[in-house]
């Protein structure tokens, strides 16, 4: 018995006014895997995400067709929406810390979707700080402003804070490229451990990174699937297309 | 290396006409302070002999040929404080949903359209509306409820503006983040949008207090009266259906229609009036200077 | 990657909202909705209302709309020889406002030109600080302000037999709207990107080369919508005309001449003129005209500014 992919993408095509940016991809993500996203600028990497819990709405004049399920379920036709952001851990580029104490930042998802009982709180911030290896650094005030920690802690703080719903997925849109190398590392140990417990997507523009971590790679370019297959393939010498070559070797990009 | 940057004609020329523009531009601005500094002098210095405490709470007196400005006072502070209570919560909540709910469609293109109208409806039709919904079609009568709401409508545009500006200068990021995290919209707004904007929001509440108290226009065919009489010193003499003096409206009334008035009384009613006015705005700026070295981003 | 077999993770207890914190949104969403709706239905029902007392004497026999417009004979409580033809005050509102603006424009533009281009930000928090005070002036202060000193200074320096008129009118006004043409301009010169100051920097011009060359074409169209907004105030304004302008309901011919506006007839005579009256219905008829005119006006300038957006 195959159990239902986490993610399963069908001719998903999106629209920004007349102009299509994403023309029509499928593909499947299996659980507890890894999947890099990796491609130019441009190329619908980050509609993609947003596609996914349905951001998307509150860009204004955006079409989408094709299905998306996440977990089996269609996610255009989800009742609670609220509810499938919770399944869904996102991270965005720049780091971005609520101006909120660093507790309240990790706590604003639970308190959301309805938590209020401050033990079960109390652990649960713990928990995701621990697990975004922030916890150390910042466990002597909780109560400071999220907004003034540097930009690596933020970084770590945002991927806490998409943790606290206790997502099954988590989502990771170019995280690396407002912070430094060192951070970059840490974080991405802290990947390796959440792997266990969830389904990672991991858009990036490093291709190196995508090597480092990913079972499968998917290379997006101008809105269409290049190549999606496993690491070893497509970090090879002969990847299935000619352009994969080209772009992880820098040749083109 | 001196030669080389030497100044030919045509830089002397440049640097000439470089500071005449300045000079002129820098009088064009202090033709606009002169005006405000001078007239508040002359006010004051009209209006010392009768300035005091005794001229606040007295009622007028001789046909409001002497005395003081009491009724008038507690008229305007009625007013103000009525057309707060209605315009304040509309506005914030127009506010909100043009800024957070609103998508840019020809439906909301319309109601921004329509806000941008309200505020440059002059005040003299404003107070015709005034008379025709409330005084007479939704029959509240010549009353405090009238004008109040009147000016309510009249100032909600600066309510709007300000408190549009205030979630605005919000970073679009905080709003995404909380998405992300599966917050709704108003969950968003009264954990993130709302708490980091008070400040602006506040310095509109106080404008629009500013502006409500100066006002004339709509109120004087709506609800102000020429002449009540009202103990002197009382602190609530008016019930809201019956009419009210008001500040302006005595400026106006002894200034052009009483004559043999005691020559500085209009002045320290206008000292009255201005200081009042000036010194809400005065503390919006305030409030919005000590706010602004709080930011939390 | 190995695909070593990792164990399904438990299911994970999701807490819930309660149903009164969701319903209770739900309203709350409703009623903000409903707010952000009522400026529509506020400028329907003042158009409505006003409107509403006005159209009975439209069909009055005796009242035409060509002569309530174009004739200047207003003698609206005379026994024998009734006439409502707004021409004078239309006129008079007219040239009080295009008075004022001729004062106002150079004045507040030149500030605004100073404030954004010129000044130190310690001299331009403290210019904006005393616009933001000019601006907050009520109307009515400004009318006694034009009643006592400016009409004293008027007769005082131009020999004129009363100082209430039309010059002492567009004074005030000027005073009154240059303040919102400084913001708004300042505005507007604030949108020009400082790439372009930059660019023209480095080309060796002066600043004042540079505002004259660069940032005036680029931001005239911002720039006129701060006058156009100038304008609507001016002409919206009721008390300072009402006590500064004098009372004369004729054609003026020159600034020392006494002229009465559209508003400040309204505010004159609705005292006087019994509910219900045809004197009543005109005086609102004149709102809906002003209500018309600074409709047009507060349109174009909105579109004007739109069209700034646009590029």
């Amino acid at each position: 018995m195959t159990p239902t992919p986490a993610i399963e993408v069908r001719d998903l095509r999106l629209s920004y006014g007349p102009r299509e940016v994403i023309h029509g991809i499928s593909f499947e993500v299996g659980r507890h895997e890894i999947l890099a996203v990796i491609g130019p600028a441009q190329s619908g990497k980050t509609s993609l995400l947003r596609c996914i819990n349905r951001t998307i709405e509150f860009v204004p004049g955006t079409t989408v067709t094709g299905g998306i399920r996440v977990n089996g379920q269609d996610v255009a036709t989800v009742r609670n929406v609220f509810e499938l952001r919770r399944t869904i851990g996102m991270v965005a580029p720049l780091p971005v810390g609520l101006p909120l104490t660093i507790y309240d930042n990790v706590a604003f998802a639970p308190r959301c979707a309805g938590l209020s009982r401050k033990d079960e709180l109390d652990t649960l911030v713990e928990r995701c700080l621990r697990q975004a290896a922030l916890w150390d650094e910042v466990k002597d005030r909780l109560d400071s402003l999220g907004t003034r920690l540097s930009g690596g802690q933020q970084q770590r703080l945002t991927i806490a804070r998409a943790l606290s719903h206790q997502p099954e997925i988590l989502c990771l849109d170019e995280f690396s490229i407002a912070i430094d190398p060192v951070t970059t590392m840490r974080i991405e140990e802290v990947l390796k451990e959440l792997r266990r417990e969830m389904t990672i997507i991991l858009v990036t523009n490093l291709t190196q990174q995508a090597r480092r971590l990913a079972d499968r790679t998917l290379f997006l370019y101008n809105g269409e699937i290049i190549e999606l297959d496993r690491n070893e393939v497509v970090f090879s010498d002969r990847p299935g297309n000619r352009k994969t070559y080209e772009y992880v070797n820098g040749i083109f990009g | 290396m001196d030669t080389m940057f030497a100044e030919t004609p045509l830089v002397r020329v440049k640097r000439r006409r470089e500071s005449l523009a300045r000079g002129v531009f820098f009088c064009m601005s202090v033709a606009m302070i002169l005006p405000l500094v001078a007239i508040v002098t002359y006010l004051v210095v009209k209006a010392w002999p009768t300035l005091s405490w005794n001229f606040l709470v007295d009622i007028p007196r001789e046909g409001m040929r002497e005395g003081g400005i009491w009724p008038a006072l507690v008229g305007t502070i009625y007013l103000v404080f009525i057309s707060l209570a209605v315009a304040a919560p509309l506005g914030i909540l127009a506010a909100i949903y043009l800024s957070e709910y609103a998508r840019d469609n020809w439906f909301n293109r319309i109601i921004n359209l329509a806000v941008i109208n309200l505020a440059g409806v002059p005040s003299i039709v404003h107070a015709l509306f005034g008379l025709g919904a409330f005084v007479y079609a939704a029959k509240f009568g010549y009353s405090i409820i009238s004008a109040s709401l009147t000016l309510a409508i009249m100032t909600l545009p600066v309510i709007i503006a300000s408190t549009r500006e205030a979630l605005a200068s919000v970073p679009q990021s905080f709003r995404e983040a909380c998405w992300n995290v599966g917050a709704t919209r108003w969950q968003t707004i009264r954990s993130i949008v709302l708490p980091n904007s008070v400040s602006g929001i506040l310095t509109g509440v106080i404008l629009q207090v500013s502006r409500a108290a100066g006002e004339t226009a709509p109120i004087m065919f709506t609800g102000a009266v020429f002449y009540k009489a009202v103990e002197r010193g009382t602190l609530l003499p008016y019930y809201l259906d019956e009419q009210c003096m008001a500040l302006s409206m005595h400026l106006y009334t002894i200034s052009t229609q009483v004559p043999g008035v005691e020559e500085s009384l209009p002045y320290a009613t206008a000292v009255v009036l201005l200081g009042a006015v000036l010194l809400v705005n005065a503390s919006a700026i305030a409030l919005r200077v000590v706010l602004r070295s709080r930011k939390k981003w | 990657m190995d695909t070593q077999p990792i164990p399904e993770r438990a299911p994970v207890v999701r807490p819930r909202r309660s149903p009164w914190a969701v319903r209770g949104e739900w309203l709350l969403e409703l009623i903000i909705r409903f707010c952000g709706i009522s400026a529509v239905l506020f400028v329907l029902a003042i158009f409505f209302f006003v409107f509403r007392e006005a159209f009975p004497v439209l069909g009055r026999e005796g009242f035409s709309l060509t002569q309530f417009l174009f004739s200047s004979e207003w003698y609206p409580t005379s026994a024998t020889h009734v006439r409502y033809g707004t021409w004078a005050l239309t006129v008079g509102s007219f040239s009080v406002t295009a008075l004022a603006m001729i004062i106002a424009v150079p004045f507040g533009l030149g500030a605004a030109i100073f404030v954004s281009e010129f000044c130190g930000p310690r001299l331009r928090e403290v210019l904006k600080i005393v616009i933001e005070l000019l601006a907050a002036i009520p109307s009515v202060v400004w009318g006694f302000i034009g009643l006592t000193v400016m009409s004293k200074l008027i007769v005082d320096l131009t020999g004129a037999p009363v100082g209430v008129n039309l010059l002492n009118g567009g004074l005030i006004l000027a005073l009154m709207s240059v303040p919102i043409i400084v913001s708004i301009g300042e505005d507007a010169l604030k949108a020009v990107p400082d790439s372009y100051r930059e660019a023209g920097l480095a080309l060796g011009a002066t600043r004042w080369q540079l505002v004259y060359r660069v940032l005036l074409p680029a931001a005239k169209n911002g720039l006129l919508a701060a006058v156009l907004l100038g304008v609507g105030r001016a002409v919206g304004e009721t008390m300072a005309v009402l006590m500064a302008t004098g009372h004369a309901v004729h054609i003026p011919l020159g600034v020392l001449d006494s002229v009465r506006t559209l508003t400040a007839n309204i505010a004159a005579e609705l005292g006087e003129a019994p509910a219900g009256s045809d004197h009543y219905r005109v005086l609102f008829l004149t709102g809906v005209l002003l209500f018309s005119i600074t409709f047009v006006v507060n349109l174009t300038a909105d579109l004007v500014i739109r069209g700034i957006r646009r590029k």
